[in-house]
């Protein structure tokens, strides 16, 4: 149940570093994310070529500045010629603000949507997905993965375009000024491609490298902290120490090895820039002797100063994108993961039965339900379930129920006993088709299961786990979680029903006391008390009660017991219990051993049986 | 705070320093190249001297290489020591963790240590690395900037009095205003974070009452005021850029202005301007980069305190008591016996409620002891005090006669074996878990501790046997083996006392009988003590302690407790029910 609370996993910061395995795919399916912004994503490609042609254009007009302005001494020229510029520099930032705040709105609302449908798509997902999982796992979806994706369509989604726009404008440019100095230009940009090429090549390895050894040292830290009471009481500290350092070091050397390329490429790329401007400085200084283009130049090295920024960014941005779309990915992969299948047709309806006991359908609270079949007939909801040769396992090929039938007749009390692993909770879950079974058939006032829509199904049937849980929110938010549209009466109605009206009106706050952390401050029979009180607030026919009072101590038994039986009155109720003061009214006793039933009966023909519950009984009989 | 953090440093000063001068002397190099382009236009260009030219350019491509050099010196020098920083404190705090009691570790959560050592020290080296790189090279680019502008033309730089502090107020205004805002972004975040974590702890409860559409209402409203807030915070962020380009380019203007009619009236020379232009751009990113900087050690400051908290924890039980024995060696338990003098306890000294109160109690060397009661009841707190895990409030636990701290930590736990409520096997294999009991134990005695666990039995339906690889927290074996593997685990140690804490829970009846009674023939002249739920586990105990709200309400027999206790009673009677048949 901790497992949310982990901290990164073995692959620990700077992790999402994972070469993502389908980036076409993946990119697919973002690009149908934003789709729906096909306006916005039009206006920001205009904004961006707009603002991109602003800055590229801007520089150039130096060149007319300085030539035709400045050396000549024309003052109102030079003023016109700087409000043009002025105008251009405007234009290119308001573009380039424009550009970012749709990007903005784009990716944020991208990312929402992203997370909707993740976290929705996951509220269809079977329980066998959840049994495999880690909360901690899932919970690195939202925060990290997101993170991940919102961040490259925030900035490096645009500047990878606009980096793009501005390289080949620049070129242009450039061209236009002066072939012969773009030759030299050329000539550096192959060098400078090498060496991006060469210290990338290498410093991917190493970053590799390092991953890896930061994962070691990670998922150590993680496995020794979490196991840091074992190493006090086995005095392991000394050995805890030494098979730390040596990962510590290894992840020291590899992360030094990786750094120290990482940022040779900054100084390398800047000062190599700087030959370029050198080179074309005197280029550019021999041809202007001639031409007597002083402007020309002044444009030119502008230009070159601009021409490797793009290349630099273009390989910074390439990483988060990387690292993006992996994490795109890896939510793609939950949202793509089957869902609960339900084919079921079969819906629970509000019925009224008249004197000749003919059902028929109505809308106003009552306390009789049916089964709305498609054709439009109803079956009263009786509690009738059966369990027809029904073979399941969690997984196919370990079965954990051989052959199981049974039945409940409506309003029956059956109870289950049997040693953990038995297969008690499977039967329950069976119930509500948490899994599917792999053979026979479980019916439900003589309806298979399957056919009904789990939807009814799980709304006809409360369950009160032995793991309470409560979410934030107020004490009566979490009894009405049992029927979100119970009044305040009804939701106090319930606690008295369950015995936690008492204990309540003791908060500080009565009902809209707030709880946090999984109610916390409660102690564990409050919490299970507040649970019994949700589903007497859920009021559904049938009730299982999967080991509800097992983590609870006797004297807090005592006090739920009350409160549990009340709520057991007049309903058909699934029992798995410690105790045979429950167990011993039932009309039906099921005693479970393996996956198979082994014995059942009421307790009277159980103790004719002289087998296991007989056994189990006449020890009790000793004793009292 | 920095006395904490920079000792860990310190080994890597020299490398610091050379870094730094690097970073420094890098900046200075640039700076001077378009210093020497104005020449090439003013003196060489306007004289028409090619000569002149190359010799100037040859001189730029010098500084480009010598400030190539420094770079490539600062990239090392930053990276050993911002790697080597990030080691060193790892280390020191994973070490200092080491020392924390369990009360310390409890402070801080598991989590919360594991975050600590790692997302939080490995923001600190990158700081540290880029600060190195970047810090120096900011405030060195944006001086040295200024001051060659000011030489080209003192007249001209009369529009940085205008432009800076311009810049300067946009800046912090955008880092006062966005500042809430992103804090009010993380507040939201985690709201969104806990509606996820809590659908997935009880996903059952929203599968069972089909609370799907009600998760998704409560998830989409989060989500929308996430949403909004981001919209809001980024939305502020994006105006940053074009503010500050604005402002570069409005002082490239003036500049022009000013400038142009000064290179008309011959005061400055168009190369010169040129060059302005270049600073001018430099100055105004070197800004920028400052602005950058501050974002980023805002969150470094947190790291920092958050790593500074967890070295300056004083662990809450030391060896200070110890005494030293007959031999000279730190004093060993004489024998397993135990004794609790008026022992009051609590984990949270300001809470007004003991969790054990006034217990009083002996149990002779190399008895079985049961001990029983509800949840809350104190039977774990009570069975912590003897190998110290935690520290009596008040009066004394005895272990061997002598109280517990004046034993070294060390050689108590030696004496003392627990097997804890929620253990842990490490990755690896069996083999290497099973020898944190006794490093020395030979196969025979591996075997023996396994029998005595009824590990034995898997054991050899495993192909590999001992040497079975684990997994990563013992993944790869069934609940009840892994309470198995522990309690062997613990018996190879041959403590004196041994201490087992609901260890058989996941254990079928008639295997945690056979325990027992190995322990019988094993660990005869060791004291037993076993925390249990089931009545039957303790039945044939020498002793047995019934606990309720911190006390011992009823000791004795089994045969003494069915007479006397009603709470013994009650307990046995429930558990006769179908309890029993509760593996």
């Amino acid at each position: 149940m901790a497992k949310h609370e982990h901290g990164p996993g073995p692959h620990g910061p700077g992790g999402g570093f994972r070469k993502p395995k389908n980036i076409r795919g993946t990119l697919g399916k973002l690009m149908r994310y934003l789709g729906r912004y096909k306006l916005h994503l039009a206006l920001v490609a205009a904004l961006l070529i707009v603002s991109s042609a602003c800055t590229v254009g801007g520089s150039y007009l130096i060149r007319p500045l300085i030539n035709d302005y400045i050396l000549p001494g024309d003052f109102p020229g030079l003023a016109r010629m700087l409000a043009v510029m002025a105008l251009v520099y405007v234009l290119g930032a308001v573009c380039s603000f424009g550009y970012s705040r749709i990007m903005v709105h784009i990716s944020q609302t991208t990312v929402a949507n992203i997370r909707a449908d993740l976290f929705s798509r996951m509220q269809d997902l079977p329980l066998k997905f959840f049994d495999t999982h880690t909360h901690g796992e899932l919970m690195s979806r939202y925060t990290n993965d997101i993170e991940t994706v919102s961040e490259a369509l925030n900035n490096s989604f645009g500047s990878l375009i606009s980096c793009t726009l501005t390289f080949t404008g620049t070129i242009l440019m450039m061209l236009v000024l002066s072939p012969v100095l773009t030759l030299v230009t050329f000539a550096t940009l192959v060098v400078m491609l090498l060496v991006v090429k060469t210290i990338g090549s290498r410093s991917r390895r190493y970053f590799a490298d390092q991953q890896k050894a930061l994962g070691e040292v990670n998922g150590y830290i993680e496995e020794m902290i979490e196991g840091q009471k074992v190493i006090k009481v086995f005095n392991h500290e000394g050995a805890a120490r030494e098979g730390f350092r040596k990962r510590n070091e290894a992840y020291r050397d590899a992360a030094t090895r990786a750094q120290v390329f990482a940022g040779m490429m900054m100084p390398a790329m800047g000062n190599l820039n700087y030959i370029n401007y050198a080179v074309t400085c005197c280029v550019g200084g021999l041809l202007a002797i001639r031409t007597g283009d002083l402007g020309g130049l002044a444009a030119f090295l502008q230009y070159s100063r601009q021409v490797g920024q793009p290349i630099t960014q273009i390989s910074q941005q390439v990483n988060t994108l990387l690292s993006a779309v992996a994490g795109a990915e890896r939510i793609f992969e939950i949202m793509e993961a089957p869902t609960e299948t339900d084919e079921g047709k079969i819906r629970l309806v509000r019925a009224a039965e008249d004197e000749t006991g003919t059902l028929t359908r109505v809308h106003q609270d009552t306390n009789t339900w049916a089964w709305l079949k498609p054709d439009g007939t109803l079956v009263p909801l009786r509690g009738d379930v059966r369990f027809d040769h029904v073979v399941f396992g969690y997984d196919e090929d370990r079965t954990i129920l051989h052959d199981v039938s049974l039945f409940a007749k409506p309003g029956q009390k059956i109870a289950f006993v049997g040693s953990t692993g038995a297969g008690k909770t499977t039967i329950t879950s069976l119930i509500n088709r948490f899994y599917e079974i792999q053979g026979g058939t479980i019916t439900y006032d003589g309806l298979d299961v399957k056919d009904i829509a789990k939807e009814s199904l799980r709304r006809s049937l409360g369950v009160v786990l032995q793991d309470t849980h409560l979410f934030t929110g107020t004490v009566a938010d979490n009894i009405r979680y049992g029927r979100l549209d119970a009044t305040d009466e009804e939701v106090e109605a319930a606690a008295r029903l369950a015995g936690a009206d008492g204990f309540i009106r003791h908060l500080p706050q009565g009902y809209k006391t707030v709880l946090s952390g999984d109610g916390g401050s409660l102690s564990q029979g409050e919490r299970q008390l507040l649970n019994i009180a949700r589903a007497a607030c859920a009021n559904p026919p049938v009730l299982i009660l999967d080991e509800a009072t097992s983590s609870i101590d006797t004297r807090t038994e005592t006090l739920i017991e009350k409160g549990m039986d009340r709520l057991m009155a007049g309903r058909t109720v699934f029992v798995i219990a410690h105790r045979l003061s429950t167990v011993r009214n039932a009309k039906a006793i099921m005693v479970l051993e393996q996956g198979e039933i082994i014995e059942r009966g009421d307790h009277s023909d159980l103790l004719s049986q002289k087998g296991r519950y007989y056994q189990l009984y006449t020890g009790l009989a000793e004793l009292a | 705070m920095r006395n904490k953090l920079w000792p860990h440093a310190r080994p890597y000063a020299l490398w610091i320093l050379a870094g730094v001068a690097c970073s420094a002397m890098e900046a200075v190099f640039e700076l001077l190249i378009p210093l020497v382009m104005s020449d090439i236009v003013d003196v060489g260009i306007a004289n028409g001297d090619q000569s002149y030219i190359l010799r100037k350019g040859a001189l730029m491509i010098v500084l480009a290489v010598a400030s190539l050099c420094f770079g490539l010196g600062a990239a090392v020098t930053s990276s050993v020591a911002g790697m080597g920083f990030g080691a060193n404190l790892r280390r020191a705090e994973y070490d200092h963790i080491q020392t924390f009691a369990f009360s310390n570790i409890e402070r801080f959560s598991t989590a919360s240590l594991v975050t600590r050592l790692t997302n939080d020290v490995h923001n600190l080296q990158m700081s540290l690395m880029m600060s190195m790189r970047l810090m120096v090279r900011a405030p060195v680019m944006l001086v040295s900037a200024l001051f060659f502008s000011i030489r080209i033309s003192y007249r001209l730089s009369n529009i940085f009095l205008v432009a800076l502090p311009l810049l300067l107020a946009v800046v912090s205004f955008l880092l006062v205003t966005t500042g809430p805002l992103f804090r009010s972004l993380q507040e939201k975040t985690d709201a969104l974070n806990l509606v996820v974590q809590e659908n997935l702890a009880g996903i059952r409860v929203v599968k069972s009452f089909v609370r799907g559409d009600h998760e998704r209402e409560k998830f989409a409203e989060r989500n929308n005021d996430l949403k909004d807030t981001s919209l809001r915070a980024f939305g502020k962020v994006v105006i940053n850029m074009p503010i500050m380009m604005l402002i570069v380019y409005g002082t490239i203007i003036a500049v022009m202005w000013f400038g142009g009619q000064m290179v008309y009236a011959g005061t400055l020379e168009a190369g010169k301007l040129i060059t302005y232009f270049t600073y001018i751009t430099q100055i105004m990113m070197s800004l920028m980069m400052v602005s950058m900087i501050f974002m980023m050690l805002t969150r470094t400051v947190a790291c920092a305190k958050r790593v500074a908290e967890v070295l300056s924890e004083t662990p809450a039980i030391t060896d200070g008591g110890a005494e030293t024995g007959a031999d000279g060696l730190p004093a060993e338990p004489a024998d397993g016996s135990i004794d609790f003098d008026h022992v009051s306890f609590k984990y949270n000294t300001e809470s007004s409620e003991w969790i054990l109160e006034d217990v009083s109690l002996h149990i002779p060397s190399g008895s079985t002891v049961g001990i029983l009661g509800g949840t809350g009841s104190g039977k774990t707190s009570l069975v912590s005090l003897i190998p110290r895990l935690y520290e009596a409030d008040r009066g004394t636990v005895l272990v061997g006669g002598r109280p517990v701290n004046t034993y070294t930590m060390e050689r108590l736990r030696e004496s003392v074996s627990m097997v804890l409520q929620k253990n842990t096997l490490f990755t690896g294999t069996i083999r290497e878990n099973l020898l944190w009991g006794n490093p020395q134990a030979t196969e025979e005695e591996l075997w023996a501790a396994c029998r005595a666990a009824c590990a034995d039995e898997f054991l050899e339906r495993m192909p590999e046997g001992l040497d079975t690889d684990l997994g990563q927290g013992g993944v790869n074996v069934s609940g009840g083996q892994k309470q198995r593997l522990c309690i062997a685990r613990a018996i190879l140690k041959q403590p004196k006392v041994l201490i087992l804490d609901d260890s058989t829970s996941a254990v079928d009846t008639a295997t945690d009988a056979k325990i027992r009674a190995a322990f019988a023939t094993e660990l005869k002249d060791a004291t037993k003590l076993i925390i249990a739920q089931r009545v039957t586990s303790v039945q044939e105990a020498d002793l047995i302690l019934v606990m309720d709200g911190g006390k011992i309400v009823a000791r004795g027999t089994h045969a003494e407790l069915m007479k006397t206790c009603s709470i013994y009673q009650e307990v046995y009677q429930s558990q006769q029910e179908g309890g029993s048949m509760d593996g």
